[in-house]
């Protein structure tokens, strides 16, 4: 259901404003998002002042900067910091992106950091992000065989092979699927640019043989036809990919299965 | 498979709150509160087609309403809701088909529908009015 406003336990309220860095000149003021499960207290904006002489280039090289040097407590998701693991996917400058490649010199002014958009707050920068993870395994993204197995492995075409292009580079960061109004209102119900895109994939993968079986999974009022075309997926993705487009050509084979 | 955890007590994180527009986000809004508008505008119609086939006094009555300032404001504002719908729809029409959905040519699809849906509609009354032959 559309809810506009925010529930009352996560109204953001005025944070704290950190100390600024002893005897540094060039300072870029961080304001990032905490919420600790340990106090009753509601989730806050804390201001941070970052020392750039001694800082890396990335969003990310700001956070653990601030972690290491200011405040220890700063809790979020990272791992390769090279664009390839999607863990430290958040909402920066108002967009969603991943920390480790969004530059500090594409932000103007003060950097906002939130967690993704419109999930459950585990700490700090930390979304819950089982639903999305439930609602991959519900179109289970795997090769679905009938004939026997060959004696070496499935073979496939160039060109088919290529249709896979767009898709297979997604590091599920679910930068998109949570970037989606569609998905804020219905992420019970519909299953989000990000899962979408995955099924996408399994259905024009010429190996696959249950491609039938997987339209009418997805042939729902809200499982797939959720999608008005916002275009926000498509927007954000920091891999550059292409979810609508998956999402339109999912919903033309539904068209073209019934002519 | 991950067994979903009660969230009863996490505060949901901020969204709309948050999100910075881009066009094509705002045209989807644009879209949505352009055509729940088209859901009144007939009813004018149906208020003048009614004045004209109850009495002369009525529809002069009606016709001098809508003539007013304050009801050609109105009217304007109606026929850019429907012709930004129009543009939409088409937009989305294309969109359809597979095309146009990508990052920069989706973006300049839905600045073209501001921009066209403005444009249509100055020019439909620019030559309503150079038709009655003034004001």
């Amino acid at each position: 259901m559309v809810q506009i406003t925010l529930p009352k336990n996560s109204q953001i309220k005025q944070g704290k404003v950190w100390p600024k860095p002893e005897g540094a000149t060039n300072l870029r003021e961080y304001r990032v998002y905490r919420w600790s499960p340990d106090d009753t207290e509601n989730p806050r904006v804390d201001t941070y002042y970052v020392d750039m002489d001694d800082c890396g280039p990335m969003v990310l090289d700001a956070l653990i900067w601030i972690k290491n040097k200011i405040d220890p407590t700063l809790t979020f998701r990272r791992s390769c910091r090279e664009g390839i693991c999607g863990s430290c996917a958040m909402n920066i400058d108002g967009a969603n992106t991943l920390a480790c490649t969004k530059g500090m010199d594409e932000i103007k002014g003060a950097v906002k950091v939130y967690p993704l958009p419109h999930m459950p707050v585990v700490k700090d920068l930390v979304p819950d992000l089982s639903v999305p993870y439930a609602q991959l395994s519900s179109i289970e993204p795997w090769l679905h065989t009938e004939t026997p197995e060959p004696a070496t492995e499935w073979r496939q075409s160039r060109e088919d092979r290529a249709k896979l292009d767009g898709l297979y580079e997604c590091i599920l960061c679910f930068c998109c699927q949570t970037a989606c109004p569609s998905y804020w209102w219905n992420g019970e119900r519909y299953l989000g640019p990000a899962v979408l895109l995955q099924a996408y994939r399994w259905l024009i993968d010429s190996r696959d043989e249950a491609t039938g079986e997987r339209l009418d999974k997805l042939e729902d009022p809200f499982r797939l036809y959720r999608c008005h075309t916002i275009m926000n997926c498509t927007q954000t993705c920091p891999k550059g990919l292409n979810p609508a487009k998956a999402i339109a050509e999912i919903k033309k084979m539904m068209v073209e299965r019934r002519v | 498979m991950s067994k979903i955890t009660a969230t009863q007590s996490r505060p949901l994180s901020p969204h709309l709150q948050i999100y910075r527009f881009t066009p094509t986000m705002a045209m989807s809004v644009a879209h949505r509160i352009t055509g729940a508008a088209l859901y009144f505008g007939p009813l004018l119609f149906a208020l003048w087609l009614l004045a004209a086939a109850t009495s002369a006094e009525w529809f002069d009555f009606v016709s001098g309403l809508f003539g007013s300032f304050l009801g050609r404001l109105v009217l304007f504002g109606y026929s850019w809701a429907l012709l930004h719908h129009m543009l939409g729809g088409i937009r989305h029409l294309i969109w359809d088909t597979g095309r146009g959905l990508e990052r920069d040519t989706s973006t300049r699809l839905a600045k073209a529908t501001l921009i066209g849906s403005i444009t249509l509609t100055v020019i439909v009354w620019v030559v309503g009015y150079a038709l009655r032959g003034g004001f």
